[in-house]
């Protein structure tokens, strides 16, 4: 097997990757694909960890993360279309009640 | 001289399936139409099924493939395609010191990360070649319906319970209907 610094360190650049997007992008579902970017990122991480210790808890953990994932997924798709029928735009700088 | 060759096979699967990875999440960051975002994405999420192929976890490879790639980003398509978006105009032409801001703490995490990634190759442990095999659906299935079988089901519960709260939160205008029947 290589090293399991190479999946890590794949795993960083996508994560950063993904940080990024969530900084520059403003349509709230290209950021929310992002934060899923993101959460596939470390889950690849954990599956590398759990490879080379020859230990399933990790890939346990990434079947739960999974899971939440899925989840979160469709509470925030359910709750960004509510706030474009709310305010017709998925522009996050546009979407500023709650701003101070 | 089988190894060698296949450790070299290996190498550049890798190198394929993460240059496949960056450069499609690179793609979705930076594209300006939503649904092309979204289907950059699932080619990010496919290469990184192959990763997981080239580290023994079949199991999660399958779960990604119909899970994340089929079921989430088909209720993305469906969002997107629900929502009938305008393309983001003016990505690159205004504040572009906020982007410079976010590129530059992007560098600043990733060194951090690597920084702190150099020392963990050292702490791994010798494995047998036995325990390679952990990521097949039995290695995984025989510790998930008997350690974690609680948390199993209590994923089932949470799962009803997202369906139930995304109902709750996408119903449309329920109040209205009552009252005009």
């Amino acid at each position: 097997m290589i090293g399991i610094d190479w999946y890590l360190a794949l795993s960083a650049v996508i994560f950063v990757i993904g940080m990024i997007g969530v900084l520059i992008r403003r349509n709230a579902i290209v950021v929310f694909m992002c934060v899923e970017l993101m959460l596939n990122a470390v889950n690849l991480s954990l599956v590398a960890f759990s490879a080379y210790h020859g230990d399933v808890t990790g890939q346990i953990l990434v079947f739960f993360s999974l899971a939440v994932a899925a989840a979160e997924a469709v509470i925030g798709l359910a709750i960004i279309l509510a706030i474009f029928r709310n305010n017709l735009s998925v522009d996050i700088t546009k979407i500023n009640l709650l701003r101070w | 001289m089988p190894l060698n060759q296949m450790i070299r096979m290996e190498i550049y699967t890798f190198v394929l399936l993460a240059v496949i990875a960056i450069a499609s999440a690179l793609g979705m960051i930076l594209s300006k139409n939503t649904v092309n975002s979204a289907l950059l994405l699932v080619f990010n999420l496919l290469s990184i099924a192959g990763v997981y192929l080239l580290l023994q976890a079949q199991f999660l490879a399958l779960i990604q493939i119909l899970v994340y790639a089929g079921a989430i980003m088909v209720l993305f398509l469906f969002v997107i395609m629900l929502l009938n978006l305008d393309q983001e105009e003016s990505f690159f032409e205004k504040v572009r010191v906020k982007y410079l801001i976010a590129f530059l703490l992007g560098a600043v995490i990733l060194g951090q990360i690597l920084y702190s990634l150099g020392g963990v190759t050292d702490l791994l442990p010798e494995i047998s070649p036995d325990m390679e095999f952990v990521g097949t659906v039995e290695a995984l299935g025989d510790v998930l319906y008997t350690e974690y079988l609680f948390a199993f089901e209590m994923t089932a519960i949470l799962l009803t319970a997202a369906v139930v709260g995304a109902l709750m939160i996408a119903q449309y205008k329920k109040k209205k209907t009552d009252e005009s029947e």
